[in-house]
């Protein structure tokens, strides 16, 4: 997928003026946040599970070369290909090499945000192969012209069942229907047939068990069931950092995961898919292939942004996260938005094309405390900054008042000297002879009153109180 | 190079990977796998088949209870009548000796496919804690019949009723020794709620999930 992070600003901007957009965020963000809070609840001691999910995905990641050879050794055995991709130009390939082989002509997916990493529709099309998206949101971004999704469980947050209602009527020349019921079910009336003749399926996948060579998969919908049950060829696309060591583990993980992400105690299908089917057995597939995928992961490992690689895909971050439900998804610009998108899209697509992904945030560290596995986001976001600062990719402007703050702070004479004189003039510009609480325009970031007022400050400095207090409790 | 090759090439640089510490790594990594380390689980006190029952009806699943298998096809009858559902159905081949046809329901063992509006099945076992069916596929056990059919009708002998998804993994390498190609764990209808986060049953798979539990069998 082509990356426009580049033009965050912008968008952010456009985005906020989207009256649509706002009302269809608006409905959607609490939703997720009182779900998972309500589901979260039920594990006994939630703690020791996030840190026990810690602990298992950094156990597989410190030997992350060891787990995948036992990953791939179980899965050969069993009579699965594995295969590897370092980008998504040899994701695309090595898909349109299997589907040649097998003389694909219909290829039927369930959710893998790989393959929009890997821009694979497109490159199928182009290769005469026809993808058919069946996850009902990732469908109706299909059939929206490739539309991106704007969340990475929920593809179509960002839109209201009366603009699907009119993309359904004019795709599938049928009436426009207005009940979400009717429309789920002219989804399925339209993608059955799609299930039953489809030669291969393609999935994404959740987690890879090292211990028996499997692949877990966590659907609602059943499509994830259908596009590996069905057709005769089986493709999972996948990250190398999904390698996890045991079922164990996998039961550990599968009590965070649903709760972390829609709020369910558990997901109404989870799939533990190993090797192929036996030729007594009437349904399965009968070649199962495995791509895992670099595209940027690798170089993570053992790094200082090794942490992100724990990340389970749930969304939790972005579901808490203010910049995110005030913006929406499509802001940030490439796969993956919300403060997990604002650390994987700079170390995934280099820094200097994701200038300010590590500036949306407001280090509130709500996601932080979402986190199912612990990922500081707020840290590496701060680390990102700077690195920003170090390769000198933020503005001049901004780089030489860093660097006056950082000097001043550390004289801190000046520094008091600083803040007084800094409250004074705040409260000037404030004065207008009416209410003398709001600034209106703020004269060193003009760009920062333009849509609200900056408050002004009261009375004294801490440090004023401070001296004033000392040695007089 | 290849991929393989270049993508482990660097995974092993980063970590630092030597002979000697690859060697003491892979005793670690057998030492692991052998102890089945288990992780915080919720306590589950009580009845099993009282708590699955509970969880299942919050997954929009309808469950009812029979005491010995023999009654299951009245059962199911009663079910598929009260919601004018077809009693023609397809089913698992280990079932199909149950007096089906005296219940007024003709059962068919073979595949599902497309166009079947029941399917009934077993299931390998049960989990109390979230109120989710265990299913592993097989020759006798495919896997299209929990799928393909508008409604799915579960059999679940109490005593296959387990506490949580761990007690499932040991009871799966006890008795079938390698994983089945899928096993598939199921928590109620099909569902989405992709269109403004509003939960509709019935996206691709069954519109209904009923559960018939077997208290002696």
């Amino acid at each position: 997928m082509e990356n426009r992070a580049m033009h965050f600003k912008a968008r952010a901007g456009q985005k906020l003026a989207d009256v649509v957009l706002q009302d269809n965020l608006g409905k959607a963000k609490s939703k997720f946040v009182g779900m998972r809070a309500r589901a979260i609840v039920e594990i006994d001691d939630v703690e020791a599970t996030r840190e026990a999910a810690r602990v298992l995905r950094n156990r597989a990641l410190d030997d992350l070369d060891l787990w995948l050879e036992q990953f791939e050794r179980q899965a050969t055995q069993r009579g699965a290909t594995v295969l590897w991709a370092r980008d998504g130009a040899e994701i695309c390939q090595t898909v349109i090499d299997i589907a040649r082989r097998h003389g694909v002509r219909k290829v039927t997916k369930s959710k893998s945000m790989l393959s929009e990493e890997a821009g694979l529709n497109l490159a199928l099309e182009a290769a005469g192969i026809q993808p058919v998206e069946t996850d009902l949101g990732e469908y109706i971004l299909q059939i929206n012209d490739n539309e991106a999704p704007s969340h990475i469980i929920a593809p179509v947050f960002h839109k209201s069942k009366e603009e699907i209602s009119a993309l359904f009527a004019r795709t599938h020349q049928r009436p426009a229907l207005t009940d979400i019921q009717a429309l789920t079910r002219e989804a399925r009336e339209v993608l059955r047939p799609h299930f039953l003749s489809a030669d291969m399926g393609i999935s994404g996948g959740n987690f890879l068990i090292a211990e028996t060579g499997s692949v877990a998969l966590v659907t609602n919908e059943g499509n994830g069931r259908m596009v590996t049950t069905l057709p005769k060829v089986h493709v999972v696309i996948t990250g190398i950092e999904k390698v996890i060591p045991t079922l164990e583990d996998l039961s550990t993980l599968m009590r965070l995961l649903p709760r972390s992400a829609t709020g369910q105690s558990i997901s109404n299908y989870f799939s533990l898919l190993t090797g192929v089917k036996k030729p007594e057995e009437s349904d399965g597939p009968e070649h199962l292939y495995f791509i895992l995928v670099d595209n940027g992961r690798a170089d993570m490992v053992g790094g200082e942004f090794s942490e992100m690689l724990r990340c389970i895909r749930c969304g939790a971050c972005m579901n808490h996260c203010p910049v995110y439900q005030t913006v929406g998804g499509h802001a940030y610009g490439w796969v993956y938005p919300g403060p997990m998108g604002s650390i994987l899209t700079p170390l995934f697509t280099g820094l200097e094309n994701a200038i300010d992904l590590p500036q949306a945030a407001t280090l509130c560290n709500q996601c932080g405390v979402v986190c199912p596995v612990k990922i500081p986001l707020p840290d590496l976001l701060r680390k990102l900054r700077e690195k920003q600062m170090e390769r000198r990719l933020r503005p001049l402007a901004e780089r030489l008042a860093l660097l006056a703050w950082g000097w001043m702070a550390r004289h801190p004479q000046l520094y008091g000297l600083a803040t007084r004189l800094g409250v004074r003039y705040l409260k000037w510009l404030a004065h207008d002879g009416v209410r003398n609480d709001r600034i209106r325009i703020l004269g060193m970031a003009t760009e920062w009153t333009l849509g609200r007022d900056f408050p002004a400050p009261e009375g004294r400095t801490f440090r004023e109180i401070y001296a004033a207090r000392k040695g007089n409790p | 190079m290849n991929a393989r090759e270049d993508i482990l090439g660097r995974v092993r640089a980063h970590l630092r990977r030597d002979a000697r510490n690859a060697a003491s790594g892979r005793s670690a990594l057998d030492a692991y796998l052998k102890a089945r380390l288990q992780g915080p689980r919720p306590k589950i006190g009580g009845d099993l088949v009282m708590r699955f029952r509970a969880k299942s009806e919050l997954l929009s699943s309808t469950v009812e209870e029979v005491t010995a298998s023999p009654d299951v096809p009245q059962a199911v009858a009663r079910y598929l009548a009260a919601h004018q559902l077809s009693t023609n159905a397809v089913c698992w081949p280990g079932l199909t000796g149950l007096p089906w046809r005296a219940a007024g329901i003709e059962v068919a063992a073979r595949p599902a496919t497309g166009s079947d509006l029941v399917g009934i099945t077993g299931c390998f076992c049960a989990l109390a804690e979230t109120g989710t069916l265990m299913l592993c596929s097989g020759p006798e056990t495919p896997a299209a019949t929990s799928l393909l059919p508008e409604s799915h009708i579960a059999i679940v002998p109490a005593r296959r009723i387990l506490a949580g998804m761990e007690d499932a993994w040991n009871l799966a390498r006890t008795e079938l020794g390698e994983m089945p190609r899928a096993i598939n764990f199921i928590s109620g209808p099909s569902r989405t709620g992709d269109i403004e986060q509003t939960i509709v049953l019935g996206a691709h798979g069954p519109y209904r999930v009923h559960i018939v539990i077997v208290r002696d069998s």
